[in-house]
């Protein structure tokens, strides 16, 4: 089983362009508007170059240059009021189009017909733990998710903060350790979607990676079933293994201890948001 | 397979063959320095002249060779890192030797090259350019610039005492607690910011008060040239931003040393405070480097295209209004760490419109350069180099400052490249600019122009083989800090071209030492005081200008004080029709020198937590203070006849 994942996990990371090859819609409209700000502030940066490569040509100091030359000519009302003009115009529908993609996403890209499966991420050194609240199932180092439909990642810390990052799917989102953090994200197509965690941690950081297998929701159902069928339970000393700092290959569960994603939270007296609190109540079973 | 339990440190780093070799290399040096001094019997010229000086120029000499050999170790650390990065599974370098390299890389780079350069930058041409005899206080000039010396020693120490820090320049909390960064490395970090620290805000402080009293008669603000504006951001910029960096920095040590959990995981610490305050200096900060930058181009854009700089009331109005903004946009920094929409688009809106004074200053040095006479300096050659630059740095900018782009770009390659298009492009450009055009006021000859554009084409061209790779890199996921990539991401070619693009720069880096020493040899000496037919008031002066700069304080009736001098007046500034009276001069003094080193000493027992070597760092500041409120002796008069007796051999006739 693993070692299919590799092989998927291999061809399915080639040389992309991830940030605009989007697979789902919450990195589609990260993508656009990457598109928007870069379209926007090129209409400043070319002509700003070829004015240069204009003027360093025009009014070199050779002998026989006919340009003009106006030594003292230095102030012209209408010509600066256009140059503040067109940047404030520009930042100014820029910040239209932020301000609403910026609320946007902290929805579910798409209105939820069933209940969202809800994955717990932790982040730990130097590997990442997958928890499903709701199958009961975890994973290390990769996970599965139903396509065409809303995930909810909840994320935390139990070591350094790490960011959460699955380019294709969309923008990252930090783990911390004592808050939870709820980050939306949904894959159109099955694929395998290359993950890594993007905020450095210390040695072994380079090699956080993971993947995330989205596959239709029955084969999604069924890969849960084989998981608790064939799968190792995930044990108090199991945790406290995964805790220690070092390197791992993927694994997989078929149960973890129970509420250990919020006790993580809580045991260092976590929680200092309300809001967070909030998250949590939404997301434990 | 990685472990993550940390053996003790020792004393000396020896482990690393390069850090031994390194090692004997530093030893060697220092020996050599120490020979030569002795051999040729410059120990008393070294103390007399340099280390107890509190004159403006000198003081602005040392920053400048500070901040060149500082350049040089970032530098090295930079091609260690591109060298690993070049080829997938990179074997050069092992995690932890990585991780310091990129800690101190950033660190280096930000504190103890681009800070130093913008010091050693005003302290040359602030008091010359408003016609000043020396800075406010010159006795605090010599701290600060004792505390910056100090601190980057402490930092630098790190690499074979102890181990450098390795939680990243920004330090984040808490990977860089006792728990996950335990070892002397990261105090080293923590005490070497916050010695040099000291040391800005004093500065910050002094400048500001010189710009504010101690103009030239008529030299109204709206009269100063743009570069003396700019150095008004700076220090407003300087005094409201670092005393956050030195409040996060102390916590942090409190929570390493003392087992306090401001940040902490444990008992309910908030590292997210950390960053906050870290982010509230560290942007401003970026805009403390940038701001001098800006200042250098207009003048020199100015000057070498022969013409007033356009949209002045623009200009100033801009600087003014990108240290405002620039304090309000720190969030942009963590737009990923979990705060509302509301306080995302805030700052994402906030971070934007900066961009708007700084497109209206561009375009202002385009206007400048307009139906003027451009004359292709080296200096001018930075100068306009940095317009491309700084036009796709800046819109990367504004692509990262929209939230919902920066939950892709953050930490990636993409942001790499980013900081450093306007950082390199920027700053650097800037920096290297004011060298050009400043040196023949520092030294009285001037840089080779044949090596320096040399220089400029390999530097240039060099940065964009490096950096726009970089960005494509980002697009395509890689993410920053990695000491090692596998194969088949296809991320291998463009870090390969990035690599050989650094290299490039190197070479340019070379010839900018080329150009020093062999100009130093046989360069054009400089007898005029004013080789760039320039315009504003440093270029009356002769080259090196006399420790007490102005003879007799001119007057001053109109901005370009010295271009409309030479234009209306004959070359000759209005200068009050009084003979030449004595000049009020600062003493030199010792205790500047021992009292950053005392703080050397303490901050190096904090390091260890030796705590008695502690104290008597701090007996030892305690003493200097002391010292220093009873001196009464600390300033002089220059008798009438010395200065005539000067101007003579200048050959300008004292009226
Ligand atoms: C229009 C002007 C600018 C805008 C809108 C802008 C925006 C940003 C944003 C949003 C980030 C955070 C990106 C992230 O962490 O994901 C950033 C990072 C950075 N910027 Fe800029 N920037 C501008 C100009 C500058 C200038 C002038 C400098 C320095 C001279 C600079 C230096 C940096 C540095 C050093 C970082 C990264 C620090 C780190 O994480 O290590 N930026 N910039
Ligand atoms: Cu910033």
């Amino acid at each position: 089983m693993t070692a299919g994942i590799l092989l998927l996990g291999t061809s399915g990371c080639n040389a992309q362009v991830m940030l605009f090859d989007p697979g789902g819609p919450v990195s589609r409209l990260e993508s656009h508007l990457m598109i928007w700000t870069f379209v926007l502030t090129a209409v400043i940066v070319i002509p700003v170059i070829g004015l240069l490569w204009y003027i360093v040509r025009r009014f070199r100091d050779v002998p026989g240059n006919d340009a003009p030359y106006k030594p003292d000519w230095s102030e012209s009302t209408s010509l600066e009021v256009v140059w503040w003009a067109i940047p404030i115009v520009i930042v100014g529908i820029l910040s239209v189009v932020t301000a609403k993609d910026t609320f946007a996403l902290t929805r579910p890209p798409e209105k939820l017909s069933t209940k969202p499966v809800t994955i717990q991420v932790t982040s730990l050194n130097w590997k990442w733990l997958f928890q499903y609240p709701g199958q009961k199932v975890a994973t290390v180092n990769y996970c599965y998710i139903p396509t065409n439909q809303a995930v909810q990642f909840v994320l935390t810390s139990d070591a350094p903060m790490n960011s959460f990052w699955v380019p294709r799917l969309g923008g990252q989102e930090y783990t911390m350790p004592g808050m939870a953090m709820r980050l939306w994200l949904q894959a159109d197509k099955p694929d395998v979607y290359f993950g890594s965690g993007a905020n450095f941690t210390g040695h072994g950081f380079a090699h956080m990676r993971f993947h995330v297998v989205a596959v239709p929701r029955a084969q999604f159902d069924n890969w849960v079933k084989q998981v608790k069928s064939s799968s190792p339970p995930l044990t108090e000393l199991g945790l406290t293994e995964l805790r220690k700092p070092g390197l791992t290959g993927q694994l997989t569960y078929s149960s973890y201890p129970p509420n250990s994603f919020t006790k993580m939270i809580m045991k260092d007296g976590g929680m200092y948001m309300a809001h967070d609190r909030g998250i949590l109540d939404t997301t434990t079973f | 397979m990685l472990r993550g339990d940390v053996q003790p440190t020792p004393f000396f780093v020896t482990g690393d063959p390069m850090i031994l070799a390194s090692d004997v290399l530093i030893a060697l040096t220092l020996v050599g320095i120490v020979a030569a001094l002795t051999y040729f019997k410059k120990w008393k010229w070294l103390w007399r002249e340099w280390l107890t000086t509190v004159d403006h120029k000198k003081i602005g000499i040392m920053y400048l060779i500070a901040a060149l050999l500082m350049m040089f170790r970032g530098g090295v650390d930079a091609e260690l890192m591109r060298t690993q990065l070049a080829l997938p599974n990179g074997r050069l370098l092992q995690p932890e030797h990585y991780d310091q390299i990129f800690t101190t890389h950033g660190t280096v780079m930000i504190l103890f090259m681009a800070m130093p350069f913008i010091f050693a930058m005003m302290n040359i041409a602030v008091p010359l350019q408003i016609g000043a005899r020396d800075v406010a206080f010159p006795y605090l000039n010599a701290i600060s610039f004792w505390m910056f010396f100090f601190g980057a020693m402490l930092l630098n120490l790190s690499f074979v005492i102890g181990g450098s820090p390795d939680a990243g320049w920004v330090s984040y909390p808490p990977l860089s607690e006792t728990p996950f960064s335990p070892g002397p490395g990261e105090n080293f970090y923590l005490l070497a910011l916050q010695t040099s620290g000291i040391g800005s805000i004093a500065t910050g402080i002094n400048f500001l008060v010189t710009i504010f009293k101690m103009r030239a008669p008529g030299m109204t603000l709206m009269r100063m040239p743009l570069f003396v504006w700019s150095i008004i951001g700076t220090s407003v910029l300087i005094i409201f931003a670092f005393p956050a960096l030195t409040v996060a920095l102390a916590l942090i040590l409190f929570d390493r040393l003392m087992g306090a959990h401001f940040f902490t995981i444990l008992q309910g610490g908030v590292p997210m405070m950390y960053i906050n305050l870290f982010w509230i200096w560290g942007h401003p900060e970026v805009y403390i480097v940038i701001l001098p930058a800006f200042g250098i181009f207009s003048e020199v854009v100015s000057t070498f295209s022969k013409k007033r700089t356009f949209g002045y009331s623009s200009m100033v109005a801009s600087i003014m209004a990108i240290s405002v903004i620039s304090y309000l946009v720190w969030a942009h920094h963590f737009f990923t760490m979990g705060a509302g929409p509301g306080v995302n688009a805030f700052f994402a809106i906030a971070s934007m419109c900066v961009g708007i004074p700084t497109g209206v200053k561009v375009f202002n040095w385009l206007f400048t350069m307009y139906q003027g006479r451009i004359r292709l300096t080296t200096a001018m050659m930075w100068a306009i180099g940095f317009i491309p630059n700084f036009a796709i740095g800046g819109a990367t900018g504004i692509m990262l400052a929209a939230a919902p782009a920066d939950y892709q770009y953050h930490n990636s390659y993409f942001l790499i490249a980013h900081f450093h298009q306007v950082l390199i492009g920027g700053v650097v450009y800037g920096m290297l600019a004011g060298m050009y055009y400043w040196w023949p006021k520092m030294f009285g000859f001037i840089l080779d122009d044949r090596l320096g554009k040399a220089a400029f084409w390999l530097f240039n061209i060099g940065f964009y083989v490096c950096f726009l790779p970089q960005y494509q890199l980002g697009f395509m996921g890689m993410t920053r800090r990695i000491y090692t990539y596998p194969a088949g991401m296809g991320w291998t070619t463009l870090n390969l071209i990035s690599t050989i693009g650094a290299y490039i720069m190197g070479i340019g880096f070379v010839f900018i030492v080329l150009d020093v020493l062999y100009s130093a040899w046989r360069g054009e000496r400089d007898v005029t005081g004013d080789p760039w037919d320039a315009r504003t008031l440093e270029w009356s002066l002769p080259s090196p200008a006399p420790h007490y700069n102005f003879a007799k304080i001119p007057v001053i009736t109109a901005r370009d004080a010295w271009w409309v001098a030479k234009q209306e007046n004959h070359g000759k500034l209005n200068e009050p029709d009084e003979p030449i009276a004595p000049i009020h001069m600062p003493k030199n003094s010792g205790v500047p020198f021992l009292f950053a080193l005392a703080f050397f000493v303490g901050g190096f027992g904090l390091v260890w937590e030796w705590y008695w070597l502690a104290a008597l760092g701090l007996a030892g500041v305690l003493l200097c203070l002391v010292t220093r409120s009873w001196d009464y002796n600390t300033d002089y008069y220059v008798p009438v006849e010395e200065i005539e007796h000067t101007e003579m051999a200048l050959r300008r006739s004292p009226t």
